[in-house]
């Protein structure tokens, strides 16, 4: 089923008992030409991109939980392209153009709004990073612009621009910038996987990997045994529990990353923006919530709950930047459980088992990398050889030397 | 979370650094012939369970020891906390 404004009108009129369910519910087959692990953001994508783009049919998504249960109906939805590095800044980019004609893509409103990300500078050493970090993403073909403080105190009078200890002295705008709403990106990609014909399976855990002399033939789940031409994971914060059961190491810790949303407000913020003197970001949603975070916990979880230290430090960032934050009334915090690589940056890569593709290290940016991510995993697992954008996301790097560290913090997780 | 320093008692997780899994005592030996591979599963490999977990943190913001604390990865409870430097002499190691 389509959907338009005419449809919308004519179910209205009828008391909308035309509508169908968004996605069929079948039972596994036991056999696929792909099976994609993990149904979230990433996987629903890979699958939509290999049956539209790649010609691929005979696709199972399995998904543990329900679609949309893990990180990508978690976190706090923003997308841009604001990198440095040329192993990441054009994949980050792909991206953002892709979200750009998502919705009219899959037909769905996925409420794309490029309300704009406004990274906020607070000393000289800063701007000279940040003029840098522009230019990077001037030459990759993403938008960036330089403000001073005189038009940021015109467009956002409400920040603390004199804060003795954080003064603002400007801020990098990407104006492409801004949110989407999470749970609408795995609706809209599973509708559109399963309209082109892929089983989304869910309540199906997978359990171990059927590997023979090297070669991954296919899955062991919570609902039998299913036989695979391709197997491709990606679980995110699963990432080593899944990878150990075909006996991988990977260069992945999990940690639990926070997030937290207001009581519904007044039009306030216009578009995102972030502290630049320590790890907070801030918007507003379409209801009206802030929604917020920062930093994650720090320290190995699996508990999707973190601790009051952070909650802490968090609020005491939105505090720094705008003090009218203290008067709002928190509504709910949750956590995700975040694949931190050792670099800070993700894998779309072959495994050396035949057969089994991995994806994943997306720590707390997955979400704005979604549809680049399930393209070039789709481009990979169609054509066993790596997208342009993402030819630098392989598991060897490290051994290498080729690490992609945005930040330079070396091989620490919780300092990505 | 609250960690049971061995000397210090009960102390709150937020005065500590920390570092990652405890196997990082076990640095390998750089003359061994396969020191390349052991280095780069050393620094960069990790077994990241689910459940219990020794890990290293450093009490920074206290008498700046190193622990080795076995905690649960999926409760965050803490099962066992002793010195770094005890379970480095344990395993024959002179600091
Ligand atoms: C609080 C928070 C805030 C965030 N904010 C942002 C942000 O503002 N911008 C941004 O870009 N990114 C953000 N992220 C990161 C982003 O959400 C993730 O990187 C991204 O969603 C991960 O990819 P995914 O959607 O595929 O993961 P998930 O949705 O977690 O999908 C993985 C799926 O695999 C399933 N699974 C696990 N094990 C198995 C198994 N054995 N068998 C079958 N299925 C299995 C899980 O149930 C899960 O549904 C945030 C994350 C959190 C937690």
């Amino acid at each position: 089923m389509r959907y338009s404004a005419m449809r919308v009108l004519l179910e209205g009129l009828t008391g909308n008992r035309g509508w169908k369910p968004v996605w069929r519910d079948p039972e596994p087959k036991p056999q696929y030409d792909v099976v994609i692990v993990g149904g979230g953001g990433h996987g629903l994508a890979t699958a939509y991109y290999l049956a539209k783009q790649f010609g691929q049919q005979n696709i199972a998504v399995l998904e543990k939980g329900w679609i949309g249960s893990g990180n990508v109906g978690r976190n706090t939805t923003i997308i841009r392209s604001n990198y440095l590095l040329p192993g990441n800044e054009p994949f980050y980019e792909f991206s953002l153009k892709l979200w750009e004609g998502l919705e009219q893509d899959f037909n769905y409103n996925a409420m794309v709004s490029q309300r704009s990300i406004l990274n906020l500078i607070h000393s000289d050493p800063q701007r000279d990073a940040f003029a840098r970090r522009a230019n990077a993403m001037l030459l990759a073909g993403a938008d960036a612009e330089l403000v001073d403080a005189a038009q940021l105190r015109r467009e956002l009078p409400f920040l603390d621009f004199d804060n003795a200890r954080f003064p603002i002295r400007g801020g990098l705008f990407q104006r492409r910038g801004g949110t989407v709403r999470h749970d609408a990106v795995a609706w809209g990609y599973a509708r559109g996987a399963d309209s082109l014909g892929v089983d989304i399976i869910q309540n199906c855990e997978v359990t171990g990997f059927n590997i023979d002399n090297g070669i991954c033939r296919g899955v062991e789940t919570t609902r039998g045994n299913i036989r695979a031409g391709k197997t491709a994971v990606c679980v995110a914060g699963s990432s080593s529990r899944v990878m150990a059961l075909a006996g991988m190491r990977l260069p992945i810790e999990s940690h639990v990353l926070q997030a937290f949303v207001t009581e519904g407000l007044k039009p306030l913020l216009p578009g995102v923006i972030t502290f630049g003197a320590g790890h907070f970001y801030v918007s507003q949603s379409d209801k009206g919530g802030l929604v917020f975070g920062g930093d994650i916990d720090g320290y190995n979880s699996y508990a999707q709950r973190g601790n009051l230290p952070v909650v802490e430090d968090v609020c005491e960032g939105g505090m720094a930047i705008m003090p009218m934050i203290g008067r709002a009334r928190l509504l709910r915090s949750w956590g995700g459980i975040m694949d931190m690589s050792m670099d800070g940056s993700p894998f779309i890569d072959k495994t050396h088992i035949d057969g089994l593709y991995f994806n994943g290290g997306w720590c707390y940016g997955g979400f704005k990398a979604t549809p680049a991510s399930g393209y070039c995993y789709a481009h990979l697992l169609a054509k066993d050889t790596p997208h342009p954008t993402a030819t630098e996301y392989r598991l060897d790097r490290f051994a290498r030397g080729h690490l992609i560290d945005e930040k330079g913090q070396g091989a620490q997780p919780n300092l990505h | 979370m609250i960690i049971n320093h061995p000397l210090l008692g009960p102390r709150d997780a937020a005065e500590f650094v920390y570092l990652g899994d405890a196997s990082l005592i076990d640095r390998p030996d750089w003359q061994d012939p396969l020191a390349a591979e052991k280095f780069h599963d050393y620094l960069y490999l990790r077994d990241n369970p689910v459940g219990n977990h020794r890990e290293l943190w450093y009490h920074e913001q206290g008498d700046r020891s190193w622990l080795v604390v076995t905690r649960n990865t999926l409760t965050h409870e803490i099962i066992k906390v002793e010195l770094a430097t005890d379970v480095a002499r344990k395993r024959g190691r002179s600091r």
